[in-house]
């Protein structure tokens, strides 16, 4: 580590960071250093206060309380082209690229190199490409993004904080896109860039990817900083506890020992990705889930989980294989057909997929039920009325009414009106894909003491997660997806967080787990 | 982690009400503000009293209010689709088209193959017309639900085939009589749009019957849910079972049918059919669906906003007319009506989400301090 040379002057601070969204505080007085030179890596769960954190470092948002300070002076961030100016840049985990221009044109977005009142191409492009052979990526700067694959588009999200010149890099997930060689090429860069005393914040659910590349390590638990290390002192043991705490544990619902026939079955299944046909996003997968049976789908993003249950669900055409429901085969139904045959699915992203959001509580709770309270033309208002008191009462959706905006509750109990949906259509297999996606710890060990509640009334529950404590926590068997394959299947009782996470790849390197494993 | 970002920064943009004092406000403006195409069509009935004597008759009111029905029954056909969240830029010429449908079957239709002319009774007619309206929406819903076409696009282009077609049919005149003749056996056509039935004219009867039916359907059966679900967030009614695309289908076919039956109700009236008959009628049916509060994005908007959309516009236009302000005016107030109530929903819509921000923000706050209770 060269770069020490240059390191541990502190370049920017928070001071007492508090960042409350009405009554909700998602930062709670934060302490924190960031070193010229070094990689300061993030960790923490979904929610936990990271993205807060980094939106109010560069300027995407002002805390409610506490300072920032650069160069030891206290600073006030007006938006991130202020923060740019005064070379912070961060680096989205969604691309915040303009597919129709060039790589040039996305490089020198908002800044352009002007001669008089025209761009000036020339330079530019010469300084594109200047900083694509930096990148060690073979780009044309005049290139459209569009026509990009994923990963190189993340180089050019990378040459574009380059191109302002920052001091203080701020990377999210950068590299969940990027390819093994990709993610090799982007340590090293970073590595430079540190020589040069730039200081770069790093977040990355690849946890052993992100130890590899840190200097100093920071925890995040409910919005505050539990722990700090350095290099040396830090080891995946010591991230993994310090990101858990105790709540995981708090988890543990009751579980059923002793399982019914077998409710769904799949044989196997493969899927096309549906974002990109001539890929498969599941292979051969084959499964069994028995009524009464909770079995969690571990995975990585991209593994294939979601694709998985939305193939079964309906909504994406399976191409090869047989899925049974309760002994009867499934050959094409419609989503709506499915329903009615048992198969319901509560999908992961509940803004986009789960809640019509010009409807009331009431309508979205009775929505997937509708016809149940048809007679004749006409949807029998009581009927209707009282189903959706008892729906809305069985999940214990805290309300005032329901008709209610669906917008005006939290996203704990919108979750519960997702599940309340689907349970009033009664099925037999329930799908979630991750249940507990952007809603508080209190509000998840509902969502699974609900699960568990279904599982023991009989329901086969087939559930995805990419958390840990989940999967080991609320399940009865744990099978861990990899590149649309299952990789393994585990007894969450006998197994650490280690295995599952080596399992899944989350700890090593992609291209080696898929062929141990195969 | 997204679904957190969106609701993050969602609850941050969203300012929460003010104090106990500025809450009061909020709610005298959102009651006014959720009130106002109905607070302004009273406003211009009081202004256009005030202004003309002949205003406040009945026999006035009765005319504007025929009026108010031929863009009503369009506006409520149209409120279907723009509630799926599409738009129908076809009814005008569909009215046309219907109006020319039934033009030329009441002039005798030539057989030329057997070298007769078949003149059709009436009630066949009216059928043959409202298919040929029907058939226009379900080519839309086709476009839209299995060619993946945009309704603008699709309706954009079913606007200069319908019309292209009744130009073609009629060979670009108009037909003249529609009266029909005893010993053909087809008259009474001119009672749809020219008859009275207690003293009112058919088109408001008609009216009347198609504002309760929309309403009926809307509210009571599970396709008008579905309409709501659609529009609100397809992907989620999907999810949810809901047979999107037969909605899709579904709602253009109605906004089609509404089209032949205003085609007919007009061309009835005029006691001709002429095949240039409706032009421009689709943006009438358009500003009267937003005047009343629907949203163009979908799933937002009743069959009451519709009507009182409806009654703004045409009371305008005929209050105008009557107090002799030139045509050229007219439009320019009708434009800038619009646009107004598309800013005051806007208005209304940010106080609602920033109460509803502000309420999920303290449900949650609730959830964390009793998290437990499962």
């Amino acid at each position: 580590m060269t770069s020490h040379a240059l390191a541990n002057r502190v370049v920017m601070r928070a001071r007492g960071i508090t960042k409350t969204y009405g009554p909700t505080r998602a930062l709670k007085g934060v302490d924190f250093e960031i070193r010229s030179g070094t990689v300061t890596v993030l960790f923490g769960e979904n929610g936990a206060g990271k993205s807060t954190l980094m939106k109010i470092l560069s300027g995407v948002e002002t805390p409610t309380d506490g300072v920032l300070e650069l160069d030891g002076e206290e600073i006030r961030l007006q938006d991130t082209v202020d923060a740019a100016r005064r070379g912070i840049a961060i680096i989205h985990q969604e691309l915040s690229l303009c597919p129709n221009l060039s790589v040039r044109d996305n490089i020198y977005m908002g800044r352009e190199l002007v001669r008089g009142i025209v761009v000036d191409e020339r330079a530019e492009n010469a300084k594109a490409r200047e900083l694509m052979a930096r990148l060690e990526e073979d780009l044309d700067p005049r290139t459209l993004v569009a026509d990009l694959r994923l990963g190189q588009q993340q180089v050019v999200e990378i040459a574009r904080a380059l191109a302002g010149e920052a001091r203080v890099l701020i990377m999210d997930e950068p590299t969940s896109a990027l390819s093994g060689s990709e993610v090799e090429v982007l340590f090293s860069l970073i590595r430079e860039l540190t020589a040069n005393g730039v200081a770069i914040v790093y977040i990355s659910h690849h946890l052993e990817e992100a130890l590899e590349i840190a200097d100093h390590a920071v925890v995040f638990r409910d919005g505050e900083l539990v722990a700090k290390g350095d290099r040396g002192e830090i080891d995946i043991n010591w991230v993994i506890s310090n990101m858990v705490g105790r709540s995981a544990d708090d988890l543990a619902p009751d579980l059923l020992d002793e399982f019914g026939e077998v409710a769904l079955s799949l044989r196997s299944v493969t899927v096309a990705d549906p974002a990109n046909p001539s890929r498969l996003a599941v292979e051969e997968l084959s499964l069994d889930v028995r009524k009464g049976e909770v079995v969690c789908l571990y995975g990585l993003m991209g593994a294939g989980r979601t694709e998985l249950l939305e193939a079964l669900a309906g909504r994406v055409p399976i191409q090869k294989g047989t899925v049974v429901v309760n002994g009867r085969e499934l050959r094409g139904e419609s989503i709506g057909e499915r329903i009615q045959l048992g198969l319901a699915l509560v999908p992961e992203d509940r803004q986009r997929d789960g809640l019509v959001q010009t409807m009331s509580v009431g309508e979205n709770s009775s929505l997937a039920s509708l016809l149940s309270f048809v007679k004749g033309a006409w949807i029998r208002r009581r009927g209707e009325n009282e189903g959706i008191a008892k729906g809305i009462a069985d999940v214990r959706v805290k309300t005032a009414g329901p008709g209610a905006s669906i917008t005006s509750l939290s996203g704990g109990n919108q979750q519960k009106v997702v599940i309340g949906k689907v349970l009033m259509t009664e099925p037999d297999v329930i799908l979630l894909d991750e249940p507990s996606r952007g809603i508080d710890v209190g509000a998840k060990a509902e969502i699974f003491a609900l699960m568990a509640r279904e599982a023991r009334r009989g329901l086969a529950v087939l559930f995805a997660t990419s958390e840990v404590g989940e999967a080991l926590g609320v399940s009865n068997r744990v099978v861990v997806m990899s590149k649309g394959r299952i990789v393994r299947e585990f007894d969450p009782r006998t197994t650490t967080r280690e295995d599952l996470m080596v399992a899944s790849g989350e700890t090593t390197d992609d291209d080696t787990i898929g062929s141990t494993t195969a | 982690m997204n679904a957190i970002r969106i609701e993050e920064s969602r609850a941050a943009k969203t300012p929460l009400p003010g104090g106990p004092n500025g809450r009061k406000n909020v709610d005298i403006w959102s009651l006014l503000l959720e009130g106002r195409a109905f607070i302004a069509l009273i406003v211009l009935i009081i202004i256009f009293a005030l202004l003309s004597d002949s205003f406040l008759t009945v026999n006035n009111l009765i005319t504007m209010t025929k009026h108010v029905a031929y863009n009503a029954i369009l506006a409520l056909g149209m409120l279907f689709v723009i509630l799926k969240g599409g738009i129908d830029l076809s009814v005008g010429s569909t009215v046309g088209l219907s109006g020319v449908v039934a033009g030329t079957l009441l002039q005798g239709w030539q057989l030329t193959l057997f070298d007769v002319v078949v003149y059709p009774p009436v009630w066949v007619v009216v059928a043959a017309s409202l298919a040929v309206g029907t058939l226009v929406g379900f080519i839309n819903g086709v476009l839209v639900t299995r060619f993946n076409v945009a309704p603008f696009i699709a309706t954009l282009g079913m606007l200069y085939v319908a019309r292209g077609a009744a130009l073609l049919i009629s060979n670009g005149t108009t037909y003249p009589r529609l009266a029909g003749s005893e010993e053909l056996g087809n008259q009474g056509f001119l009672l749809i749009g020219g008859g009275r039935i207690l003293g009112i004219p058919t088109a408001i009867w008609i009216m009347v019957v198609f504002a309760l039916a929309a309403f009926f359907i809307l509210r009571r059966t599970p396709f008008g849910r579905w309409v709501y679900a659609t529009g609100g967030n397809e992907r989620a009614a999907e999810l949810s079972g809901v047979p999107v695309r037969k909605v899709k289908l579904r709602v253009y076919m109605i906004s089609g049918f509404c089209a032949a039956v205003t085609g007919l109700i007009i061309s009835s009236e005029l006691t001709s059919a002429a095949p240039q008959l409706g032009e421009t009628f689709e943006l009438n049916a358009i500003a009267a669906v937003v005047i009343g509060g629907a949203a163009l994005t979908g799933g937002r908007g009743n069959v009451r906003g519709v009507l009182i959309g409806a009654f703004v516009i045409g009371f305008l236009s005929d209050g105008l007319v009557l107090l002799g302000v030139s045509t050229f005016w007219q439009i320019t107030i009708k434009g800038a009506v619009i646009i107004l109530a598309v800013m005051l929903d806007q208005a209304q819509q940010r106080i609602t989400r920033s109460k509803n921000a502000a309420l999920a923000a303290a449900d949650k706050q609730s959830s964390r301090q009793a998290p437990t209770g499962a």
